[in-house]
């Protein structure tokens, strides 16, 4: 097993550009959408199944009369213990050696679970194909030592691609750094792998509180807030939280900082 | 230019991940065959400077035959470090674009619709406009201040507008042409 | 740009008076870099961008009074002894005496010494007033040199001058003319004259927030100045960071695609004050500094446009150059003014939007559609090539013959591009563009071809210039060698060049390796020369391509000279010789660029001492700096000094004044505009203007670009991933206007002037706040100027509303600042 592969953005060098939407969607060759309007530039207001990479735009007035305008690019998290993983019934979903979570389009049957599985609302479903899709980390590039296109592209390197037990000692620093200048509520979320979802493969330095962001607070598997709301429903439930427990014993080393099992 | 593969290496967009990744096998039988194939691995490559803003990012194009396929940032380039902007991570789409008009376009006075039109066709017409409109309103002298007689040689007739998206050497050959040819309304956006 | 984007990272503030995240991102990361580091990033800006969610403070001023506040800040560093006194009286006219006879506004009510009614100017009866300037110069002594104080305590020195000029620009008038509460002009003030003195250096970066005014070229002197006062440029994380829009703005000035230049910043010569090539040499040839050397670019110039045809016998056909009636013509806007009053028939358009992108594009419009015939080479359809299709016109009406050709990106072709920091860069042609696609290149010498067919056997003199430019390059003449077009710019030997010894310097038809080496008498061709150096070529005749050259750069190279070709002659940061003391020692080691090693070896064998450094010098690397102007680093002005009193015609000065439309009086002086503005008069209503403090446009509205978009937006619109970025065209508009008139985001309003109107949706945002301007609240909106009628993303054009005014200097438009109303709906 490889070690874990991990995106690391650091919001306070964001300038909300959106090279990384671009880059992401040349080199994935994802079609273009009918944009909307959502108030502000951040378009589209959710991930699609088009869209892999979503800057988000948001603002908020200090108390002292100044503006903070928080600039954010979003991405899958390639969560540790994944609810899109856990939901999948057919074993589309699946765990590569880098510890990244991918959608096999040729096994993937349309049912959604994973969809509303998802905590951060990642997950789409395509219309057109009838599957589900959702970032790879550019599987092909990453298979083939190139960095994924968001990455690459960030004229701020405010997204870093790397090793995860390289980037997380990194971002820490970089926290520590930004509270001596005074940005007091400078935060990781989901660096820590014995924090929710096991930590984020995809994780983040926010300047503010995750909500200001449009994060969940404290992302729980769907498992655990879904209302389950029928016989079959839950016969799936336990059929996938089987599943989601043996994929989770066979790949745990893949998910820990630093592994190599 | 041609990448040689420790040159394609050194192209991975973080530092140390493309050798440590680059040659890992495949562990997962379930790994779907195209999501791992790069697809710019067989192409053609040349470098390339960004045609949007001024901070002249230098791009890597691949191609194969007549086709581009991508589109990324040079990561060589001493002062953008291999970043694109969004607009340079979309350069790709002014080449590949369904809105690209390939053939020249003519609109005869009054109409409401273009016509396509042969190449050479279009030459031989522009040129006759621009000879036609010099012969007609040439300024060849004028009288200067002191009411005397100088050669002043000047086309008002013609006006050229453009281009601070060509290239210098077009821009070098529009302003010879224009000079050679009398022309004084001669501008570019750097005015606007 | 002075300065070159990697050294920012170098600067210990850093002071971005435009956009410069949003619209040069890529280019922002070096000051991303310096924050890292510990520098602070000022932001100047009527609104809060994506430059101040990341920059440390955020300076909200109003459109249109950059030079209060440049004009404070300088004021604030001389009245508190901020300045960098010695690099000051070292390398500026700051001790220089002007003649007794110049008064500044201060003492004439608004007004420089010497404004002149002129009735009728130019081939305008509109430009009313011009300076005479015959006050605005130095004293001389009797050998002819400006009299100096280098104590600057002389009331009629140039620092005294100074310091009076604006002693009037105090916090407290920022405050009332920007806008900007005096507690955080002091603030700034404070943060960025910190950047004075030996240890600490400072950039500022511009854009067309600063030029877009009826002062802009004043505006970019204030920076200047500002930045000669802290000792700021030449030296490294210093300068002025020039941020051009496109990708070759700086190329195409630079090879002058431009009215009233020449390719290398030669004047285009008028018929009264240039009749023949020796009073144009006599006359545009200064007796100081490097352009001393005029008549060797000139006379080059000349055999690169017409080849052995140009012989010093018919004055290298200098006559054949068309000559301007005045200089008050020809401009971007007197183009489509004159195109409206029907004096131009035929118009060629080549990769430029004017029915989007120009001030009053309505105008701009109308007056396409009176043309004979227009010509359109762009790579997609754009508005210009359909503007018998825009709304509001019926076709049938436009009788204008309109021939569109197809033209390729940068991808699809050889050739080079000066990006913003006078980088010279090559691309290649990756593929083939299809169809019947063109380049330009070949399109100006096919056309050029046919026409010469055309003329062949003419013996009227005015057809022999143009049948000798030649456009063969290469073995296929339509489609030209663009290395071997390169070479014709760089400069090249006319026939055999020896020295006095005999030995052969070049043989015919090499290429020249520096403008060093030009001459005036007919041995060297060269189209542009500052380009030259850009193409070697040894005896055996292999050309190298340094703007194709591609080593990176490394600890001991941090400015990269492998990698392309910087003009002129590859030197990075200009003016570098004031990077060191009069002495030549480095102002300090932190701030080390290039020095005078007394110990390396000379220019010729017996002699010692030569200027070194990480840089090539942007001076003559044997001069001492105890030799005679061995101290002086601005080597492009005749008096070799850095100017605080400078030339331009509305003044030595920049001095504030109100844009044309205001919502206030000038609160500095009673002169409300630059006097000496141009106004044009539009017949039909087509310009005209709100007088001040109108009720029917009672808001300032200032536009400007986004990053996801591109100018008139011909290369992002019509792109599927660029056009779905943005949802539709907008106004942003403050939470407080929007309160006013009843506005809730995403409300659909319209904006108007007495130009036009436009409708697009509000963007009700807390990045815009009102202004109290002198106790009264002032409504800025912000309008983005991207769209138009063609491609995927469509909407109103924004530039319908701007006016046709210019600055006396450059002629460039006013549109960062005028007045609008704005009414809920579609009204």
């Amino acid at each position: 097993m490889a070690r874990t592969l991990a995106m690391f953005t650091d919001t306070s060098l964001c300038i909300g550009c959106r090279a990384c939407q671009v880059a992401c969607k040349q080199w994935n060759e994802l079609p273009a959408e009918q944009p909307e309007w959502t108030g502000s530039y951040q378009n589209h207001a959710t991930f699609t199944d088009k869209t892999y990479r979503l800057v988000r735009f948001m603002e908020k007035p200090q108390p002292n009369g100044e503006l903070a305008w928080l600039l954010m690019s979003d991405v899958c998290k390639h969560c540790a213990q994944a609810g899109c993983l856990d939901a999948c019934p057919t074993g589309a979903i699946y765990r590569t050696e880098f510890g990244t979570v991918n959608i096999n389009q040729d096994v993937c049957n349309g049912c959604r679970y994973c969809v509303s599985s998802c905590p951060f609302g990642v997950v789409s479903f395509n219309h057109d194909t009838g599957r589900a899709n959702k970032c790879t980390f550019c599987n092909d590039r990453i298979h083939n030592g190139l960095g994924p296109a968001c990455a690459k592209t960030c004229p701020t390197d405010s997204i870093q691609f790397g090793f995860r037990d390289e980037l997380v000692p990194k971002a820490q620093k970089r926290v520590a750094a930004l509270k001596e200048l005074g940005y007091k509520d400078a935060q990781l979320y989901g660096a820590d792998s014995n924090g929710p979802l096991g930590g984020l493969n995809a994780f983040f330095l926010l300047l503010d509180r995750p909500a200001a962001y449009a994060l969940p607070e404290k992302p729980l598997l769907p498992q655990r807030n879904v209302k389950v709301d029928s016989l079959l429903a839950v016969g799936s439930a336990l059929l996938v939280g089987v599943g989601a427990l043996v994929a989770f014993r066979e790949r745990g080393g893949a998910t820990k900082d630093g592994g190599n099992a | 230019m041609s990448l040689s593969r420790r040159e394609f290496f050194r192209h991975a967009g973080s530092a140390g991940v493309g050798a440590a990744v680059g040659v890992a096998t495949l562990g997962l039988e379930r790994v779907e065959a195209a999501a791992t194939t790069l697809r710019i691995k067989e192409a053609k490559v040349h470098t390339s400077v960004c045609p949007y803003c001024s901070v002249g990012c230098n791009q890597l194009v691949y191609s194969k035959g007549d086709s581009i396929i991508d589109i990324e940032g040079h990561p060589d380039t001493p002062h953008t470090l291999g970043k694109l902007c969004p607009k340079g991570a979309a350069t790709i789409q002014l080449s590949n674009n369904p809105l690209r008009p390939t053939k020249a376009l003519y609109r005869a006075p009054g109409s409401e619709k273009w016509e396509e039109k042969p190449i050479e066709w279009m030459y031989d017409q522009i040129a006759k406009r621009y000879y036609d409109t010099r012969e007609k309103h040439f300024i060849e002298q004028e009288k200067d201040k002191e009411g005397k007689d100088v050669p002043v040689n000047r086309l008002e007739a013609i006006a050229s507008l453009g281009s601070a998206c060509i290239d210098n050497e077009e821009c070098y050959l529009l302003t010879k042409f224009n000079r050679a040819f009398g022309i004084v309304y001669h501008e570019h956006q750097a005015r606007v | 740009m002075t300065t070159n984007l990697i050294d920012i990272q170098h600067a210990d503030v850093i002071m971005c008076t435009n956009n410069m995240a949003e619209n040069h991102p890529v280019g922002f990361q070096w000051v991303m870099k310096a924050k890292e580091r510990g520098a602070k990033v000022i932001h100047v800006d009527p609104r809060f961008t994506r430059t101040s969610a990341v920059s440390d403070v955020h300076v909200p001023l109003r459109s249109g009074t950059n030079i209060a506040f440049f004009g404070g800040l300088m004021s604030y560093a001389i009245q508190n002894n901020l300045y960098f006194k010695d690099y000051v009286v070292s390398f500026t006219n700051a001790s220089f005496l002007i003649d007794p006879a110049f008064k500044t506004p201060t003492d004439l009510g608004g007004l420089f010494e010497g404004l002149e009614q002129t009735g009728k100017g130019g081939t305008d009866p509109h430009v009313a007033q011009t300076y005479n300037k015959t006050s605005w110069k130095y004293q001389l002594d009797a050998e002819g040199n400006p009299k100096r104080d280098l104590t600057l305590q002389d009331p009629n020195c140039v620092f005294q001058l100074l310091k009076r000029h604006y002693s009037r620009y105090t916090p407290e008038m920022v405050e009332r003319i920007c806008g900007i509460p005096k507690a955080k002009f002091v603030e700034v003030a404070k943060l960025y004259c910190g950047t004075s003195g030996r240890e600490k250096t400072g950039t500022i970066t511009y854009a067309l927030n600063l030029t877009q005014h009826t002062n802009g070229v004043q505006n970019i002197r204030a920076l200047c100045m500002l930045q000669l006062l802290l000792g700021n440029i030449g030296r490294p994380g210093g300068g002025v960071t020039a941020l051009r829009g496109h990708a070759n703005v700086q190329g195409a000035t630079d090879l002058e695609v431009l009215y009233h230049e020449l390719p290398g910043y030669l004047p285009m010569p008028l018929r009264d004050a240039h009749p023949d090539l020796k009073t144009y040499l006599e006359k545009e040839t200064p007796k100081g500094g490097f352009w001393v050397n005029r008549p060797k670019f000139m006379v080059s110039l000349l055999k690169a446009f017409y080849g052995s045809s140009a012989t010093k016998d018919n004055e290298f056909g200098y006559q054949w150059l068309p000559k301007r009636a005045s200089a008050d013509a020809y401009s971007h806007q007197h183009t489509f003014v004159d195109m409206y009053k029907g004096k131009i028939k035929g118009f060629f358009c080549d990769g430029q939007n004017p029915a989007v992108g120009g001030p009053n594009a309505k105008l701009a419009r109308a007056a396409m559609q009176k043309l004979d015939w227009l010509v359109v080479v762009d790579i997609f359809n754009t508005e210009t090539a359909e503007v018998w299709k825009a709304p509001g016109t019926n076709p049938k009406d436009v009788k204008t013959e309109v021939f569109f050709v197809p033209a390729a990106p940068a991808a699809e072709k050889d050739g080079s591009l000066t990006n913003t920091m006078r980088l010279i860069q090559w691309h290649e042609k990756s593929v083939n563009p299809p169809g019947d696609v063109q380049t330009d290149a070949q399109f100006v010498c096919t056309l050029a071809h046919r026409l010469q067919k055309m003329y062949a056997g003419s013996k009227k003199d005015r057809d022999k210039g143009f049948l000798a430019a030649g456009f063969n390059y290469g073995e296929k003449p339509d489609h030209p060698d663009m290395e071997l077009v390169l070479k014709e710019v760089n400069g090249f030997a006319t026939e055999e060049i020896a020295d006095k010894d005999g030995k052969v310097l070049y043989k015919k038809g090499q290429a020249i390796a520096s403008f060093a080496q030009l001459t005036d008498d007919g041995k060297t061709a060269s189209g542009c020369w500052i380009y030259t150096g850009v193409i070697n070529e040894g005896p055996d005749g292999k050309l190298v391509n340094k703007a194709n050259a591609h080593k990176p750069g490394d600890e001991k190279d941090y400015l990269a000279h492998g990698w392309g070709f910087a003009w002129p002659a590859n030197r990075r940061i200009l003016y570098n010789r004031a990077s060191a003391d009069a002495a030549g020692k480095p102002w300090s080691e932190k701030k080390k660029l290039i020095w005078w090693d007394p110990e390396a070896p000379g220019q010729t064998p017996d002699k010692m001492g030569k200027w070194v450094g990480l840089d090539v010098p942007d001076f003559n690397a044997f001069l001492a700096p105890d030799a005679k102007n061995g101290d002086k680093p601005f080597i492009m002005r005749a008096d070799l000094v850095g100017a605080f009193f400078g030339p331009l015609n509305d003044g030595p000065f920049p001095e504030h004044y109100e844009p044309i439309e205001s919502p206030t009086r000038n609160l500095l002086s009673k002169q409300q505009n630059n006097p000496v503005a141009k106004i044009w008069s539009v017949p039909d209503k087509r310009n005209d203007l709100a007088p001040m403090g109108s009720k029917d446009y009672p808001y300032v509205i200032t536009t400007y670009r986004l990053t996801e978009h591109h100018l008139s937006g011909v290369m992002s619109r019509y792109l599927p991933m660029l056009a779905e970025l943005f949802e539709s065209h907008f106004a942003e508009i403050s939470h407080e206007l929007a309160k006013e008139l009843g506005i809730v985001n995403g409300d659909k309003v319209t904006v108007s002037t007495p130009r036009g109107k436009i409708v697009a949706k509000a963007m009700v945002t807390h990045r815009l706040k009102p202004f109290m301007i002198d106790g009264k609240t002032v409504h800025e909106i912000g309008v983005p100027w991207h769209w138009g009628y063609n491609g995927i993303a469509k909407g109103d054009i924004t530039n319908d509303l701007s006016a046709t005014v210019a600055d006396p200097t450059v002629y460039i438009q006013e549109t960062k600042a005028f007045m609008c109303n704005v009414k809920k709906g579609e009204v």
